[in-house]
């Protein structure tokens, strides 16, 4: 098979993957590649029709499609070689990629790759969401293209299931199409967004079910209802003919499970370091593949900074050898990123760890090795907000053992 | 291509019913020399009982010696193997393991391996725990005894009947689908009312499925035999979990279901399935959390490791079950008509059997052509994950579905193509498209502007 070079290998072009290039390039570094397996590069933005994007990157405030082109314009500016209907399909140690496009495949010899792959939202049958197959059940993220990318309508009169911040996407690209949604339903009895964000769905004249259990979707061919329990134990079934299927985000990590990279079971992300390096540390990982999930803006400077690690591997290599885990050893703790600790005294580690939570919480959030208490403050949180914790106390020199996260 | 138009000239044998048995019904008779047409209710071929199942090829050593099932499977099985390298089929050798997991079970080992021997399956053989552990080091340890099957594999449920018709119709033969049989009269020969017009023959050949009884009823005016159908669902995980398993992981049958299996499919996933519930429905194939819940469950009891991977897909079959034990197929001679009637849950390995059976049942008639010593072989669909697929070869046009790997290519070829699918279903079936693990979060827009104005129902409308 042919083989091609190059430098600095990024595998996705959405918002994490363009900024990271942009900024390589800033800082001096050269032959930086991204390999997008879409016809356009610009990620998810490029189908979310609506406000807002770019406030704190590119200081103004920009329609994801508007958001996408900029990210894109800046990245060619910058002089980064941009791939399009290039599809990875296999990742091989040592920074060495098997590519797909078109015309052809070839592997691709790089010094270091960066996943920038991004999430999607789970399915329904990842939900186990049972009932008859009908067409007409999408995720938000189908939806969207469908509606912005592709213009056109998959139905009329859908319902909602979860309540998550993307629902309201959802909502959004419906009424851009002239789409009714019906109600949305809501496992908890509370919807899953930010205080500021909850009387959102009220405002959009959509009701809200909350407790729900046992969802079905009813019909052959397209939908023609949807069926619930509510917390009370009484069934229920509203017409509609189609389902949107929200939130529950999962990294695009396919690729991932199918490599020599370790994956992490809690995100479902890459297994990484402090410094966004992945088991091989000739791979770096960045933006929305490392958990589900936060916004362009923070995946922008996530992936500014991962890029500042990068020019530093390059010119002065972080090494480190052996590494400890860095995991929840609490049923609350959803996930904690980075997962590995490595020794290195190389400048521009994160200084904070991310976590999530599986519930509501209070306590004592409380990192542990060896049975000692490394570091701990009072924390009272829920899943939907992101959690950030110094990582400084844990990096001690003569740390040997695992560090366990506990909520006391 | 007969003309079809010519009312004087009726076929040779009208076939009811498009599934894996209708298909492979097709193809041995249009080989045989006759001019045939089949007859579907549905938009799509393989949309009943054949929709889904576990895609095994069965070498028929757990069925009753001596029924007309063990013998059509053997059959079936045996000319699958003789004609799949010219259709262009795949077979995944992965070989199958019948494992027992308490006392009870490990009693009648024995009586299985007996069994298998009597039904002419020789390479059936105990195996100690150890054995089996070391063949399959990912089992739960709690596994207590069994016997390996090496010659039961996995094949592709769709592309094989797919190829079956596909072939039929290269040699000569007409579909119709969209066309339900509604009623008919024989006088000499038969005169069908269907949903698209009279259509004479003067034979049909009923392999209506899970209506075999309907069609009987219909046609004949009484009914051998009725249909109970029988749910079976699935849960699919995602590739990566192959790697855990080679071999297929069957259970100790009870009397009525196979048990819940453990299978790589062909397409590269691992499957756990199939429950087996009994209902009134014919059309219902609906899914249900719990049964779903208790499946993964279970595959995780058996396989510790896949409770580490995402959940890809589901799906459910109905198997056209009868009062009966064995296949319910009779020539009623004298009607110029063949019942076939009750393929329940090992249709896909058998209907090659099957259909060579109803050939020879029907030696004495005289078709309108010779037999077709070389039949055309038409292209198959390639979409085996275990060989080279279409995004292999260059200049496919672009991938359309990313987590299958689909290609534009294929997808046009499909719709372009001899018995082009009309709805998402039919087009899933020939190309995978959104069938991975995403289910259509990334193909989807992609797909309905690609597909604009051939599929029904659309995927999406637009303004104006
Ligand atoms: C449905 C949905 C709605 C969202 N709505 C918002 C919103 O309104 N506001 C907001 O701030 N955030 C939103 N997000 C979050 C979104 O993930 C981030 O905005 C941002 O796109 C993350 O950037 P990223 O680069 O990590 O991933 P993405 O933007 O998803 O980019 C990943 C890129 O990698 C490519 N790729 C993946 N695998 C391969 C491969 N094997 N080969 C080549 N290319 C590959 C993909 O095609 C894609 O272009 C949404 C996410 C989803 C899924
Ligand atoms: C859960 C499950 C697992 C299975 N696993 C396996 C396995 O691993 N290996 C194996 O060998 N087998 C397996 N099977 C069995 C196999 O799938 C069936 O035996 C087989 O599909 C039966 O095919 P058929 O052609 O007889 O019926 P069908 O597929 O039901 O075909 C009948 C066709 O007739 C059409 N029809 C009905 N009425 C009319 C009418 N009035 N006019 C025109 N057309 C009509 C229907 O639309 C349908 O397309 C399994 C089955 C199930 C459900």
């Amino acid at each position: 098979m042919a083989e091609q070079h190059c430098n600095i290998a990024i595998v996705g072009g959405g918002t994490a993957g363009l900024a990271l290039a942009t900024e390589l390039r800033r800082l001096g570094v050269s032959g930086v590649t991204v390999l997008e397996r879409e016809l356009e590069a610009g990620g998810v933005p490029r189908h979310c029709g609506h406000y807002p994007f770019g406030l704190r990157e590119l200081k103004r405030v920009l329609k994801g499609p508007d958001y996408a082109r900029k990210l894109v314009q800046n990245a060619r500016a910058a002089g980064v070689d941009i791939r399009c209907d290039t599809t990875v399909t296999a990742l091989h140690p040592q920074a060495r990629l098997s590519v797909n496009t078109s015309e052809g495949s070839y592997e691709l010899q790089a010094t270091r790759v960066v996943l920038c792959m991004g999430v999607r939202e789970s399915s329904r049958a990842q939900r186990f969401i049972g009932g008859q197959r009908p067409m007409g059940v999408l995720t938000t993220g189908a939806l969207q293209s469908m509606v912005y990318l592709n213009h056109q309508r998959p139905f009329r009169r859908p319902v909602i299931i979860g309540s998550e911040l993307v629902s309201f996407s959802a909502i959004m690209t419906c009424r851009h199409m002239g789409m009714r949604p019906q109600a949305i339903l809501e496992e908890n009895d509370r919807v899953t967004v930010r205080q500021f964000m909850r009387p959102f769905p009220a405002l959009t004249g959509v009701p809200i079910r909350f407790n729900t259990s046992n969802i079905r979707i009813l019909g052959e061919k397209t939908v023609e209802a949807v069926a619930y329990t509510d917390g009370e134990g009484q069934g229920h079934q509203i017409a509609a003919d189609g389902v949107i299927i929200s939130g529950r985000f999962r990294p695009e990590s396919a690729l991932l499970y199918a490599s020599h990279l370790e994956v992490d079971q809690g995100t479902g992300g890459p297994s990484i370091d402090q410094y966004g390096r992945a088991s091989d540390p000739s791979y770096f990982c960045t933006g929305n593949l490392l958990r589900p999930v936060e916004t362009s803006s923070w995946c922008w400077h996530e992936a500014v900074e991962t890029a500042g690690r990068i020019a530093q591997d390059i010119a002065t290599p972080i090494g480190g050898e052996g590494h400890v885990p860095l995991c929840s050893a609490d049923p609350d703790i959803r996930f904690v990123v980075p997962q590995r600790l490595v020794k290195s005294n190389a400048p521009n580690a994160m200084t904070q760890m991310q976590l999530r939570l599986s519930q509501p919480v209070s306590g004592h959030l409380t990192a542990l090795s060896d049975g000692k208490t490394l570091w701990g403050d009072y924390m009272s949180s829920r899943p939907e907000r992101r959690i950030l914790a110094p990582l400084k106390p844990l990096l001690k020199p003569d740390l040997n053992a695992p560090v366990e996260l506990r909520v006391l | 291509m007969p003309d079809t138009s010519d009312a004087n000239e009726p076929f040779d044998v009208a076939i009811i019913g498009a599934g894996v048995v209708g298909c492979a019904m097709a193809r041995r008779f249009t080989i045989d020399g006759a001019r045939v047409v089949v007859l579907e209710k549905a938009a799509e071929v393989l949309d009943g009982a054949s929709k889904a199942n576990s895609a095994i090829l069965h070498t028929g050593f757990d069925a009753p010696p001596g029924s007309l099932e063990q013998k059509c499977i053997a059959d079936g099985y045996a000319e699958y193997l003789e004609i799949r390298e010219s259709l262009g089929l795949p077979l995944l050798k992965c070989g199958a393991m019948v494992l027992a997991w308490d006392d009870e079970q490990v009693v009648q080992l024995d009586g299985l391996v007996a069994k298998a021997h009597k039904n002419g399956v020789m390479d059936v053989a105990l195996r100690s725990r150890a054995e089996i552990l070391t063949q399959e080091p990912q089992l739960s340890s709690a596994v207590m005894g069994g016997f390996v099957v090496p010659s039961e594999y996995v094949i592709d449920p769709w592309a094989s009947a797919h190829a079956y018709i596909l072939q039929a119709l290269a040699n000569g033969a007409e579909l119709r689908r969209n066309c339900e049989v509604l009623s008919g009269v024989f006088d000499r020969v038969w005169r069908l009312e269907t949903a698209q017009g009279a259509v004479r023959a003067k034979q049909v050949i009923n392999c209506a499925g899970l209506y075999g009884d309907v069609i009987d009823e219909r046609l004949l005016g009484r009914r051998d035999f009725s249909i109970m159908p029988r749910k079976g669902q699935f849960v699919v995980f995602d590739k990566p979990a192959s790697e855990l398993v080679e071999a297929v992981i069957l259970p100790v049958p009870t009397k009525t279901t196979k048990g819940v299996v453990i299978f790589r499919t062909i397409f590269g996933n691992i499957a756990v399935g199939p429950t087996a519930e009994e209902q009134e429905s014919r059309t219902d194939a609906s899914t249900d959390a719990e049964a779903l819940k208790a499946l993964r469950d279970k595959g995780i009891e058996m396989l510790p490791a896949l409770a580490d991977y995402e959940v890809t897909t589901v799906y459910a079959g109905l198997r056209p079950a009868t009062e009966f034990q064995d296949y319910q197929i009779t020539n009623h001679a004298e009607q110029g008509y063949i019942t076939v009637g009750g393929i329940r849950s090992t249709g896909l390995s058998a209907a090659l059997g099957i259909a060579r059976h109803v050939s020879r049942l029907n030696a004495g008639v005289e078709f309108s052509g010779a037999p077709i010593a070389t039949p055309i072989c038409p292209a198959p669909d390639r979409l085996s994950n275990y060989h080279p697929r279409d995004w292999e070869s260059p200049d496919h046009g672009g991938i359309i579905c990313h987590c299958e790997l689909v290609t534009k290519r294929e997808i046009l070829a499909a719709l372009d193509g001899p018995m082009a699918p009309t709805t998402l279903q039919g087009l899933k079936r020939r190309t995978r498209v959104c069938m991975g693990r995403c289910q259509g979060f990334y193909c989807t827009g992609p797909l309905a502007t690609l597909t604009e104005g051939r599929l029904d129902p659309a995927l999406g409308e637009r303004d104006g």
